[in-house]
C-alpha cells in the first residue's frame, strides 16, 4: 500500500488535533480515591485560633521559628513559606463579632498541603521528586531527586509547595502529613495535639461520612464529635453550627485527601475555586494520547525519513 | 512560475565567511553586558536564586524561563519551519536560508540550555532527569526538557558540515552528508513534539491561568506560532543581515516564505479567535483591564501583518517584510509571555517584575548569543556574498 505524502500528514495532523480537542475524560474524584487514603478533616467551626498546631507542626518537622512584623518574640508566620508547612490564617468581615458567620462574623482556616487524589505536582515534576504513596495517597517529596524546576509551584492550585529562594542549595518545603509519625504509628502533630478537635486525622472515606454526620447536625443542638483520630475514643461535646451545604475537597480540582466544613463559604477563606476536575487529568489526557508507546513519534519519524530522502533526491536531480 | 533571475545566481554561489573585524562596538558592548551578567550569575551561584531575582512562591517562573527558555527556544525554530518547507513540503527553492536559519536555531537552543542551568535550584542533581528510575513519563516537562536536549545536540550534527567545510576536511562533510537524513528528520520531529509541549506545559496550571490563555489547544496554538515565528525571525535576521553585510538579495525568497507565514497566521488566528468565543471568554478581551489589552495587542500585532502581507505587491518591498516581520516576533513572543507569565494569576497578594540582576542574566544570555552570532557569520561559511 502507498501513502500519499498528503494522507500521511493529514492523519498525523488529524489525530494530534482529536488528542487536544477531546473532551475532557470523566475524572470523577470518588472513582480514582484510593481505599486506604489517609487523611484530615478540618472543621473550621471547631477550630479557635490557637495555633497549637502550627506550634506542634514546627516542632514535629524541626521547622524554624519565623517572623512577620516588627516584634521578633514568637513565631508569628504571616503566610506559609519554606519555614511553615502549616498556617492557620483569620477571617474578617464587619463588626466581626460573630464566629462562623460570613456578615459581621469572623473563622479561622487552616491551610496545608491538601494531599490531592489527583496531584498535579506529582504529574509535573520531571524528576518524581514529588510522589504520591500507593497505598495511603500522601505526597512527599524527595530533595534526592528534585532539580528545582519549581514545576510544581506553577501547577499546584493552592499553591502549596515552597521554595528556599534565600538558599545557594534550595529544597521545596511542603506538609507530607507527617510521614515520619505515621511510620512510627503516631498520627500527624497538628491532629494530634489539636485541643478542640477540629483537625482530625483518618482514613479518607471515615472522615467523609463523619463530614457528611456533621452536615446532618441541627445547628444549635449538641452533638459528640471524635478528636485527634477518627480510631480514638476521645470524645467531645460542642454545639453544632450552620455548616455550608458542601464539603470542601470533596470533588474540588478531582478531589483532596484534606476534607473541610465551613460555616463561611470557602472562598471567603482564601481556598480556590476550583471545577471538578484536575487540569492534571486534560494535560494528561493529551500528551498519553499523543506519545502512547511513542507510536505517532515513531511513526512521524518514519514519514519524515522518508520525506528528507525524496526531497534530497529532488535537489540532486 | 514566475521566474527569478536572482535565484539563479544565487545557487552558483555557496556560502562564504563575511570577513571583517570581530571587535566591532556592537560586540564590544555586548561583552560588557555579558561581563556585568557574569557579576550577577555569581551572586545567584553563592547566595541563592533569591539574591539576583524577584521570583517567589506565587511566580515561581520568571523571566529567565518565559523569555530565555520558552521565548528563546521559539527564536530558534527557525531552522525547524524552514526545514519544513524545503523537506516537507519539498521546496527546494528555499535551500538558501537554511543555513543561516539553522545557526540562529543552534543559538537560540544552546543559550535556552544555559539559562536552564542557571534557573533550576538543584542544577548539580539536573541529570537525575536523565535517568530512567527518577525520569516521570507523565510529566510535560520532562517531555520538553528530553526533546529539548536531544535537539541541541542534533543541531549541532546538522551545523557539522559547516565547520568542516571551514577546515576542508572534505572527506568528514560527504560522510556527514550521507548520513544527515536522519538527523534532518529528527530536527524536524523534536521541535514539533517539544514546542508543542510547550503549550501543554501551561495546560496543567489551568487554575492560575486567564481563559483568555488556557485552553487544550495550548500545544496546538503554541506549535503553530511557534512556525511562522520561525519564518519570521528568517525575514527579521536576514534583512539585519543584509542591511549591513555584503550578502546576496533575499528579498524574492523571503516575500515568498512571507506569504506562507501570512498564511499559517490566518489559520491560527481563526482557531485561537474561534477557542476563545466557543469557551464563552471573548468578554474578558474587552474589559479594558491588562490581560483583556494584552490579548487585543498579542492578535492585532498578528492581524495587521497578516493582511499587509496578503497582498502580493507588499512582499516585494524589503522595508514592508522587515516591518512585518518585526511584529510577528513581538507578537508570537509576547503570546509566550502572557501564557507564562502576565495571564497567570497566584491568587491575591502576589506580584512579579523582573529584577535588575534578573533581568542582566537574561541580556548576559542574549549579549553572548549576539557576539557567538557576529564571530560565526565572519568566520564560517554561513552566508552567500553578494
Amino acid at each position: 500500500m502507498k501513502i500519499k505524502r498528503r494522507d500521511f500528514l493529514k492523519g498525523l495532523a488529524g489525530s494530534a488535533v482529536l488528542a487536544m480537542a477531546s473532551p475532557a475524560v470523566a475524572t470523577s474524584s470518588e472513582g480514582k480515591r484510593l481505599p486506604d487514603a489517609l487523611g484530615i478533616l478540618y472543621d473550621a467551626t471547631l477550630c479557635v485560633g490557637c495555633q497549637v498546631c502550627m506550634v506542634a507542626c514546627k516542632k514535629a518537622n524541626a521547622m524554624p521559628v519565623e517572623h512577620s512584623g516588627s516584634e521578633r518574640l514568637w513565631d508569628n508566620p504571616a503566610d506559609l513559606s519554606a519555614s511553615t508547612l502549616n498556617i492557620i490564617k483569620k477571617y474578617e468581615n464587619g463588626t466581626a463579632k460573630n464566629k462562623d458567620l460570613e456578615i459581621d462574623g469572623y473563622a479561622f482556616v487552616k491551610r496545608h498541603c491538601m494531599h490531592c487524589v489527583d496531584a498535579a505536582c506529582v504529574s509535573a515534576c520531571p524528576a518524581s521528586a514529588l510522589t504520591k504513596e500507593l497505598k495511603t495517597g500522601i505526597v512527599s517529596y524527595n530533595k534526592n531527586a528534585c532539580i528545582g524546576c519549581r514545576y510544581c509551584q506553577v501547577t499546584c492550585p493552592f499553591n502549596i509547595p515552597k521554595f528556599e529562594w534565600d538558599n545557594p542549595f534550595p529544597k521545596i518545603v511542603k506538609c507530607q502529613l507527617c510521614s515520619h509519625l505515621l511510620a512510627k504509628g503516631q498520627i500527624p502533630a497538628c491532629c494530634g495535639e489539636c485541643p478542640t478537635g477540629a483537625s482530625l486525622f483518618g482514613p479518607v472515606k471515615d472522615l467523609l461520612e463523619e463530614a457528611e454526620r456533621r452536615q446532618k447536625m441541627t445547628a444549635g443542638k449538641y452533638y459528640e464529635f471524635p478528636v485527634s483520630d477518627m480510631s480514638s475514643t476521645k470524645i467531645q461535646i460542642h454545639k453544632a453550627k450552620n455548616y455550608m451545604s458542601h464539603i470542601y475537597g470533596k470533588s474540588e480540582g478531582g478531589g483532596t485527601q484534606i476534607l473541610m466544613l465551613s460555616g463561611v463559604p470557602f472562598d471567603k477563606l482564601g481556598l480556590p475555586v476550583l471545577p471538578d476536575h484536575s487540569y492534571t487529568a486534560i494535560a494528561e489526557n493529551i500528551q498519553h494520547t499523543l506519545y502512547k508507546g511513542m507510536i505517532l513519534p515513531i511513526v512521524a519519524f518514519g514519514g519524515l525519513i522518508f520525506l528528507v530522502k525524496r526531497a534530497e533526491k529532488n535537489k540532486k536531480s | 512560475m514566475r521566474n527569478y533571475p536572482a535565484l539563479k545566481e544565487w545557487f552558483m554561489k555557496t556560502e562564504q565567511p563575511l570577513e571583517g573585524k570581530i571587535l566591532t562596538p556592537t560586540f564590544l558592548i555586548c561583552g560588557l553586558i555579558f561581563l556585568i551578567s557574569l557579576i550577577f550569575m555569581a551572586k545567584r551561584f553563592i547566595y541563592g536564586i533569591g539574591a539576583v531575582s524577584n521570583m517567589s512562591d506565587g511566580y515561581p517562573w520568571g523571566i529567565w524561563i518565559a523569555f530565555d527558555v520558552v521565548i528563546g527556544t521559539a527564536f530558534g525554530c527557525g531552522g525547524y519551519a524552514m526545514a519544513l518547507l524545503v523537506y516537507v513540503l519539498n521546496k527546494g527553492e528555499y535551500h538558501p536560508l537554511v543555513r543561516p536559519a539553522l545557526m540562529t536555531s543552534l543559538f537560540g537552543y544552546s543559550l535556552a540550555g544555559v539559562a536552564v542551568v542557571i534557573d533550576v535550584g538543584r542544577y548539580w542533581q539536573l541529570y537525575n532527569i536523565f535517568l530512567p528510575w527518577y525520569a516521570n513519563p507523565n510529566s510535560v516537562l520532562l517531555e520538553v526538557a528530553l526533546c529539548v536536549g536531544a535537539y541541541v545536540a542534533v543541531l549541532w550534527i546538522e551545523f557539522t558540515p559547516t565547520f568542516l567545510e571551514k577546515f576542508g576536511a572534505d572527506n568528514a562533510k560527504a560522510f556527514m552528508n550521507k548520513i544527515m537524513f536522519v538527523f534532518i528528520a529528527l530536527g524536524i520531529l523534536l521541535p514539533t513534539m517539544h514546542q508543542s509541549s510547550l503549550g501543554t506545559v501551561m495546560v496543567v496550571a489551568g487554575s492560575k491561568l486567564s481563559p483568555l490563555w488556557w485552553t487544550r489547544l495550548l500545544p496546538l496554538l503554541f506549535l503553530i506560532s511557534c512556525i511562522f515565528l520561525g519564518y519570521a525571525i528568517v525575514v527579521f535576521e536576514s534583512s539585519i543581515t543584509g542591511s549591513r553585510y555584503p550578502i546576496l538579495e533575499e528579498t524574492d525568497l523571503l516575500g515568498k516564505v512571507s506569504a506562507v507565514m501570512a498564511g499559517l497566521i490566518a489559520i491560527y488566528l481563526v482557531i485561537r479567535f474561534a477557542d476563545v468565543v466557543i469557551r464563552g471568554h471573548l468578554n474578558l478581551a474587552f474589559k479594558g483591564d491588562l490581560n483583556g489589552n494584552m490579548f487585543l495587542l498579542e492578535n492585532l500585532m498578528l492581524l495587521i501583518p497578516m493582511g499587509i502581507l496578503l497582498v502580493s505587491a507588499n512582499r516585494r518591498s524589503a522595508r514592508v517584510l522587515f516591518l512585518c516581520a518585526v511584529s510577528i516576533v513581538l507578537s508570537a513572543s509576547l503570546y509566550r509571555l502572557n501564557t507564562y507569565i502576565i495571564g497567570f494569576d497566584p491568587g491575591s497578594g502576589w506580584h512579579y517584575f523582573p529584577a535588575v540582576g534578573e533581568i542582566f542574566i537574561s541580556l548576559g544570555i542574549v549579549s553572548m548569543e549576539i557576539m557567538a552570532f557576529l564571530y560565526f557569520i565572519k568566520r564560517l561559511p554561513i552566508y552567500r556574498r553578494s
